[in-house]
């Protein structure tokens, strides 16, 4: 039986099997030989030995491994490195695509059809995580091992200026890609330095949901300013039906969705969060009256106290509770808020419309996922020709239809078919000509945190707007300039 | 063992509450664990401390069969079981020198191998996956079984030991000069008396890898290897920003249960069975 | 050799004696190899990432974008800078503190109840199979899942306001969120603590308490100076092995509360937020500061309560 497990350990995980052999029982007194028992001290009585024996014999199995171990650390053998642009690459063959879970198989039957058409560059789905941080790791992982496991990369667009400046990603080029018939927003997410570094796969923007009955019994229309909302709301407090609902909540935990939505009320006063130039400007006075709007609604009451908390799925269920009047959600929430099988209390009693301003319609922050190419990745002729099929409008399409992903082209936000069966489609498509997508900043994640600490600090009454605002500006400029 | 239980059935009911505390203690979570994955997935937002309408359709989507979830649990048992069989034949060799043999540099022995155990994880996985990429490992099992053996060693090296130092040493000299040699001595005696402490130090390894992650997903990225763990990281929802509470639920009780049930099996069949045999 | 019980003193011992001091030569190099595979692989697995680590944190990297191409241009030297920037930045102190602080509440909580725990099992005939599972089932859930679990319990809308009648933010900054977190993890470790202590009473033989009966000691004393005394050695090594996880905790606090939620955040987080910012240097910077704190902690506890247990002498009695 040791016998065994000695033959078989030679070949699969020598070090540990070969010890359990040592160690697990002291049947193996055969094994010693004449010359090792000599050199143990022959005239000493067998068991001690075998016990010296078996000793050296593991101390010399395990420093031979060890040392093998040691040496194939040392050798290096990613030293080439993958040369050129995909522009300029005619490999082919297998690859691979990162993404998020696919839920439906949607992506699946997508490869399938993919892999049928090209036997000899078949395309492997690799899923990743679910939350966006978990993904952000593998993929900074994968770059910084410059392993060639992922080859095409589903990426949240706020990391494409990272990636990029990183040179992580490879420079896509833009002309075989049918980027002109995208919305020039979405398209926007997927460059850097004024280079296309990623196409859009997918895209989001927040809509306003707002509870159509009871605006309906105040002979209310959707709100297009902040004020107009805050008014709609005091008139239905004043409905019987109005009792413990609150005005209005969006995502306020100090969490990515804080970033989008103290964008949002930034972007929806007149300001931006980071200029042309790419320097910060929350220090102005229209950065000033989005966070004040922000701060108000905790301090009147116009938001509800335990909104601070709010993610997404805590905001649907308040709303799905018939809690909110008011919600700034992304267009998933339709689908589940008209659920007839009584989860829901407000189904077929919303409506939905474009996010409010300070002095107009408001502007929403961009969602979605990019494609882009490995650096580190082989085979990138098949990796281009995959992405053009893979962000197809058809493809697009059928994604729409089977997990009410938005896409990125604009013709399909027209399709009567479509709109029929999303009646969401026309307000989102509105929403979306005037998105902006968050700072694009290498360095995403300080200025996200930047965004974050001073945004709620004066959400939670820790620091006045001004303070809070010198601070932004003060920290986000600092990640922004690269020490 | 069955001695010490007898002491004193005066108080008997203090001891009914102290088991009913616990028992409410330890479940009163799970319950509810139990409790929001029997719920229908729309029900998800409820507070309602008994499921209605009763569903399985957590269950049904844990284990749909794009999750290959049934495989995943079989690579986890694979790994955890790998992963603690030889961890504790390792640790059960170096707790016994640590423990009964006299030899220099013993404290500083224990020093290193704790020392294993004091750097953050998260700062080791980069390091790792770079020499399990050159090793040629990723996707393998050894890149999961050997990282997991490796953040169990520390707590079964001290722990064994400090049970090994705990026997009596008259009796391994009594078995040796009953003509056992040291190694049958150490097994036949030793081994079996300290059941308790090597079987419990068998359950926390083996909890231990089971609930490994860090290493796992980023050691693995082909659906076929990956361990339970992982798979259920990868659960979402249908529209991306809805989160399957239900579902994750499920399938977290479908990872402990079969975990609880094993030990109190193995708690039957090889505790019980070792001690007999030691003591009787 | 089939019967030998754990009271046993043979008459035979010293009989033993003078076959050790000939075996002492071996003894060395029979610990060697007993030992050898342990550090086979330790040495592989954390020996090698800790050197790499220790060796980044002396790293210092400088970063520039390249006006042309939008490239990032970084410069490295070696220096101390990084340990200066773990010191002097506003990222120490608070996280120190948490990291301490969450390791004394929850520590202690865990003894208390663990051994309580292991006290009922003990002595539990009926039921007994019914309360090693329960307690088992804190334990193996994994901590992905209970931080999910937990975090939907202290939502605000969740059933833990629900049954304090209370509307406690949790998840917000403050000392709630602090005591989320020492609940959860004591809930989930607890039972680590039990289990050991468990394994410790089940090998005292019973005769001790015996004896102790017929002396006519009451239960307290009993416990204190018999059952306390003789499982310490099991005890200490389980709050040993849980103050290196709590002073290393990192999963449930991200989990549960967030992060950058500051009453929360612990050394082992700030460092994984330094390495997701590609700050790689300043990263294992604050790791190798860790390190070095857990590392003094631990000797400290060593020193203070368990002595005997890396003490040379293997059996001082003797």
């Amino acid at each position: 039986m040791l016998n065994d497990q000695i033959t078989m350990s030679s070949d699969r995980e020598p070090e540990m099997l070969r010890d359990c052999a040592c160690v697990g029982s002291n049947s193996k007194e055969e094994h010693v030989s004449s010359s090792q028992l000599s050199r143990a001290g022959g005239t000493r009585p067998a068991a001690r030995g075998t016990r010296r024996v078996r000793g050296t014999m593991a101390v010399s199995v395990s420093a031979a491994l060890f040392a093998a171990v040691l040496a194939g650390c040392s050798s290096d053998s990613s030293s080439e490195e993958p040369a050129g642009g995909p522009e300029k690459s005619a490999d082919r063959g297998p690859i691979t695509l990162a993404t998020g879970k696919d839920t439906t198989g949607t992506i699946q039957d997508q490869l399938d059809r993919w892999n049928k058409d090209h036997p000899k560059e078949k395309v492997t789905l690799i899923e990743l995580p679910e939350s966006a941080d978990q993904q952000r790791q593998q993929f900074v992982q994968n770059a910084q091992t410059k392993s060639d496991a992922y080859t095409v990369l589903n990426l949240d667009p706020v990391l494409v200026s990272e990636f990029a400046a990183n040179q992580w990603i490879d420079e896509i080029p833009a002309g075989d890609f049918a980027l002109d018939k995208m919305l020039p927003s979405v398209v926007e997410t997927g460059k850097y330095f004024g280079k296309q570094y990623a196409v859009p796969f997918n895209t989001n923007a927040g809509l306003l949901f707002y509870r159509k009955d009871l605006l309906d019994k105040v002979g209310a229309e959707p709100p297009k300013t902040w004020q107009e909302m805050k008014d709609t709301c005091a008139k239905v407090a004043k409905l019987p039906e109005g009792k413990g609902v609150d005005c209005y909540a969006g995502q306020f935990d100090k969490y990515e969705g804080l970033t989008v939505n103290f964008s949002e009320a930034v972007t929806s006063a007149g300001g931006t969060i980071v200029d042309e130039q790419g320097k910060a400007t929350v220090d102005t006075p229209e950065a000033k009256k989005g966070l004040q709007f922000l701060v108000d609604g905790f301090k009147d009451g116009t938001f509800p106290k335990s909104s601070i908390t709010y993610q997404e799925e805590d905001g649907r269920r308040a709303f799905q509770a018939g809690k909110l009047l008011f919600h700034r959600q992304w267009p998933y929430q339709w689908t589940l808020a008209n659920a007839t099988d009584g989860s829901s209390k407000v189904a077929g009693k919303f409506g939905i419309a474009t996010l409010p301003g300070l002095d107009g319609p408001g502007r929403s922050s961009l969602g979605g996922l990019n494609l882009a190419v490995s650096k580190y990745a082989k085979n990138k002729a098949t990796a281009l020709d995959f992405m053009k099929y893979f962000a197809s409008e058809e493809n697009a399409r059928t994604n729409l239809e089977v997990t009410s992903s938005a896409p990125p082209y604009a013709a399909l936000y027209d399709d009567p078919a479509l709109q029929k069966k999303f009646p969401y489609l026309a307000t989102l498509k509105q929403s979306l000509d005037t998105a902006l997508s968050r700072p694009p900043v290498v360095r995403y994640g300080d200025a996200t945190a930047a965004i974050q600490e001073s945004a709620s600090a004066a959400m939670n009454g820790k620091k006045s707007v001004d303070d809070a605002l010198a601070e932004m500006q003060k920290n986000l400029s600092a990640a922004i300039d690269e020490k | 063992m069955s001695t010490t239980a007898r002491t004193g059935h005066g108080r008997s009911w203090v001891r009914r509450i102290g088991i009913a505390a616990i028992v409410a203690y330890c479940l009163a979570p799970f319950y509810w664990m139990v409790v929001s994955s029997l719920r229908r997935p729309a029900d998800q937002f409820s507070n309602a401390l008994v499921p209605s309408p009763v569903s399985f359709d957590n269950y049904a989507a844990a284990f749909d069969e794009r999750n290959g979830f049934g495989r995943a649990l079989f690579n986890s048992l694979l790994v955890a079981g790998t992963t603690t069989v030889i961890t504790l034949v390792v640790a059960i060799s170096a707790g016994y020198a640590v423990a009964r043999l006299d030899f220099r540099g013993k404290s500083l022995v224990l020093t290193l191998v704790i020392a294993c155990s004091m750097f953050p994880p998260i700062t080791m996985v980069v390091p790792l996956l770079e020499l399990f990429t050159d090793a040629g490992w990723i996707n393998t099992y050894q890149a999961m079984i050997v990282p997991s053996m490796s953040f169990a060693l520390p707590l079964a090296v001290w722990n064994l030991s400090a049970f090994f130092r705990q026997m009596p040493a008259e009796l391994e000299s009594a078995a040796q000069v009953d003509g056992c040699t040291p190694a049958q001595a150490f097994r036949k005696v030793i081994l079996p008396l300290a059941a308790p402490g090597v079987f419990t130090t068998a359950i926390l390894v083996f909890i231990m890898s089971w609930n490994e992650f860090l290493i796992a997903v980023s050691v693995v990225n082909e659906r076929q290897k990956m361990t339970s763990n992982v798979i259920v990281a990868l659960f979402t929802g249908q529209y991306k920003f809805d989160q399957p509470f239900g579902t994750q639920m499920a399938a977290g009780v479908v990872v402990t249960l079969p975990l609880v049930i094993a030990v109190l099996v193995f708690q039957r069949r090889i505790v019980d069975g070792l001690t007999a045999g030691g003591l009787k | 050799m089939s019967v030998i019980t754990p009271t046993r003193r043979s008459p035979r011992t010293p009989a033993s004696r003078p076959a050790r001091s000939t075996r002492r030569a071996g003894t060395g190099r029979l610990a060697a190899a007993l030992l050898s595979p342990t550090f086979l692989v330790l040495g592989l697995v954390i020996g090698y990432p800790v050197v790499a680590a220790l060796r980044l944190s002396f790293q210092v990297s400088s970063e520039s974008i390249d006006p042309e191409t939008g490239f990032k241009v970084t410069r490295t030297s070696f220096g101390l800078d990084n340990y200066s920037t773990v010191f002097t930045g506003e990222n120490f102190l608070r996280p120190w503190w948490n990291t301490t602080s969450f390791a004394l509440a929850s520590v202690t909580l865990e003894v208390l109840i663990g051994v309580a725990m292991a006290l009922v099992m003990h002595r539990a005939l009926r039921g007994r199979a019914l309360v090693r599972a329960a307690v088992l089932v804190p334990w193996a859930i994994p901590t992905a899942i209970s931080g999910l679990l937990w975090k939907w319990i202290f939502n605000s809308e969740g059933v833990a306001n629900d049954l304090l009648n209370s509307k406690i933010l949790w998840s917000t900054d403050g000392f709630h969120a602090w005591a989320s977190v020492v609940i959860a993890d004591t809930w989930k470790t607890a039972p680590f603590i039990g289990l050991l202590v468990l394994a410790g009473l089940q090998v005292i033989p019973g005769e001790l308490y015996e004896a102790a009966r017929v002396d006519g000691a009451s239960s307290w004393r009993t416990f204190w100076r018999i059952t306390l005394p003789l499982v310490r050695p099991a005890l200490v090594v389980a709050v040993l092995f849980r103050i290196l996880d709590v002073l290393r905790m990192f999963d449930l606090p991200y989990l549960l509360v967030g992060p950058r939620k500051h009453s929360v955040e612990t050394l082992s987080m700030i460092a994984f937020q330094e390495m997701s910012n590609l700050r790689f240097g300043t990263a294992a910077a604050y790791a190798t500061v860790l390190f070095a704190y857990v590392a003094v902690v631990a000797f400290a506890f060593v020193k203070l309560f368990g002595a005997d247990l890396i003490g040379r002498g293997t059996r001082s009695q003797r």
